[in-house]
């Protein structure tokens, strides 16, 4: 490569490639701000394990598949993009299954068939879309790891109140002390079903929303 | 009472603007406006003020709610004498009852009102009267045993989630006091369900309860089918039968209903529609009875459990309810269909008023969307056609 090029090439984690990174953990987040992907934050936050597994396979997937996307971008005709993309992701989401299985098989079973519908999850399918299909392998990256987390985010702090509210446990380590329990303290069902987690997301949309007002629309 | 208005007089300087407590000017109002007719002035345009305001209309729902609470008092002593065979005159029983319902208002009112005051102060609104009706429906529709914190917890979930996030009194699509209940109901089942939470038994050492006590709701005993021992029209027509405080008497609700209608507070249109919805569909099961809930006759569900209380306190919630005249026949009259079905047809819950309520204030919106619709289409109709409408007539 001449030298002129070189000069042109951008750091690796300039400001630009670093907002990829960081906008989708607060003011561009997948799930507060896009509200995409809300299926499974109803599905398996009940406990904060399989919000962490979730999570991490979410990432993996996610950084993988806008890479390969990235890389392919040049030779996927537009006409066959999505089917591209879906036995992109359906691949990945095979290995990580297999990863679970053969590591952590209890939490495996826990997460049952939303495993499997990480290939459905709207976030990835629209950062493939609207981002590695128009941009380079590294910044693609940057976007999936940081839609992964912010993904993330959100479920391990839903999973978090939903765990410590629904069954006094963290991680499946008792939290509430006994005491609590002799003195008339009891679990809240309620958590523990899948409303609570709807009302957990829109207690964080809504103090995101009063931190930062230009996301409240007033169109 | 001059004595009173001097002193409020004198402090509010300090809370009005500039003044040392400025930031609880909201709390200082609510409490002027609670003891005094405001003093607001009007200065634009022509309006008609007389003394009726929000406070005032929440107050007819209170008044219109003391026969409930003072019989849900008694009723609450007088089970419990009955279920340990003590001997008690009428005073006992309601003193009794008194001592145990009185906390759960307390309560009630304390954690709600904080929360409301809270918000009335970070956002800079008038302190809401809703929650004084709330705050009395809450204890009225819990059984007398359920834990005081669990009512202050489902009360602030309540004025939160169910009011304050859509934007406080007046803005909430449902009910919040049913919100309460619901949230109770889901987060601790074992308090509001079952046949040990009606009666407040409370034994001491060495005491027992009488031989052949259940302490199951008249609801509860036909979903499990034991008819034997079941209460009498007339008993639970007076209520003096288990169940949540205020919900047993239909005599009490009655009176009630009656100081609702005659105050212009409560719509006779939605209680009598989700009668006649209720007998209606009960009517209906009874035709084609296959189990005991079926064959009870139609008219024991209006006297049993919460479907009256339902009906008169809390279908009729002005701000959840349908708005429009025919919507409010719509609205109530699914609101019985939708209670008998689930007290019938939904063997794991015996009552179904106030997953009925809660179903219906959803939809709500949607009613008076059509029948407004239907009303602009009639009229539009007649405004392309003017002739042919003239003719026919």
């Amino acid at each position: 490569m001449s030298k002129d090029n070189n000069k042109q090439r951008e750091a690796l984690f300039s400001p630009k490639n670093k907002k990829l990174l960081t906008n989708p953990l607060g003011r561009d987040n997948p799930i507060n701000v896009q509200v995409l992907g809300i299926c499974s934050v109803l599905a398996i936050t009940v406990q904060l394990r399989t919000s962490l597994v979730m999570a991490i396979s979410v990432v993996a997937v996610m950084g993988f598949a806008n890479v390969i996307i990235s890389l392919l971008r040049k030779t996927i005709p537009p006409r066959i993009r999505i089917i591209v993309q879906l036995t992109v992701i359906a691949s990945l989401v095979i290995l990580v299954d297999q990863v679970l299985k053969a590591y952590v098989y209890d939490v495996s079973r826990q997460l049952s068939v939303f495993v499997g519908l990480i290939i459905t999850n709207c976030i990835i399918m629209g950062r493939l879309e609207g981002f590695a299909l128009n941009n380079k392998p590294w910044p693609s990256f940057l976007d999936g790891i940081g839609n992964a987390a912010g993904y993330g985010w959100v479920l391990l702090a839903v999973g978090f109140f939903r765990e410590l509210f629904g069954s006094g446990t963290l991680f499946g380590y008792q939290v509430v002390p006994d005491a609590f329990y002799r003195f008339g303290y009891e679990n809240n069902g309620f958590m523990i079903l899948p409303p609570m987690a709807l009302i957990t997301v829109g207690i964080i949309i809504w103090v995101q929303r009063h931190r930062d007002r230009s996301l409240v629309d007033i169109s | 009472m001059k004595a009173l208005h001097d002193l409020l007089m004198n402090v509010k300087s300090r809370f009005e603007k500039g003044g040392r407590f400025e930031k609880f000017y909201r709390t200082f109002e609510a409490f002027e406006t609670f003891l005094f007719v405001g003093g607001n002035v009007t200065n634009r345009g022509s309006h008609i003020r007389d003394a009726i305001d929000m406070k005032r209309t929440m107050f007819h729902v209170v008044i219109a709610l003391v026969p409930v609470l003072l019989f849900g008092m008694w009723n609450v002593g007088y089970q419990h004498y009955l279920a340990t065979g003590l001997d008690a005159d009428f005073i006992d029983q309601f003193v009794f009852g008194l001592i145990k319902v009185l906390p759960l208002v307390i309560v009630s009112y304390v954690s709600g009102l904080a929360i409301e005051f809270l918000f009335a102060t970070i956002r800079d609104h008038e302190v809401n009267e809703g929650f004084l009706v709330t705050g009395l429906l809450i204890p009225l529709v819990i059984p007398v045993t359920t834990p005081l914190w669990m009512v202050a917890v489902a009360t602030v979930f309540a004025v939160i989630i169910g009011k304050e996030v859509f934007g406080g009194t007046g803005m909430n699509i449902l009910n919040p006091a049913l919100l309460a209940r619901a949230f109770l109901f889901f987060a601790y089942p074992a308090h509001l369900s079952g046949d040990d939470v009606w009666i407040y038994t409370g034994l001491s050492e060495g005491q027992q309860l009488i031989d052949g006590f259940s302490g199951a709701t008249p609801l509860a005993a036909i979903a499990a089918g034991e008819m034997q021992n079941f209460p009498s029209v007339m008993e639970m027509f007076l209520g003096t039968i288990p169940g949540s405080v205020g919900e047993t008497s239909t005599l009490a609700v009655l009176a009630g209903a009656l100081i609702l209608v005659a105050t212009g507070t409560g719509s006779l249109r939605i209680m009598l529609s989700v009668v006649a919805g209720g007998l209606i569909t009960g009517l209906l099961f009874n035709l084609f009875a296959v189990n005991a809930y079926m064959e009870i006759p139609p008219y024991y569900h209006l006297i049993m459990g919460g479907f009256a209380f339902g009906a008169v306190y809390m279908a009729t919630d002005p701000v959840t309810a349908a708005q429009t005249g025919t919507g409010k026949y719509i609205y109530g009259f699914l609101i019985g269909v939708v209670t008998i079905l689930i007290r019938v047809v939904n063997p794991a819950y015996p009552e179904g008023m106030m997953l009925a309520i809660l179903f219906m204030n959803v939809f709500a919106p949607l009613i008076d969307h059509y029948v407004v619709q239907a009303n602009i289409k009639r009229r539009m109709r007649r405004v392309q056609q003017p002739e042919a409408e003239f003719v026919r007539k």
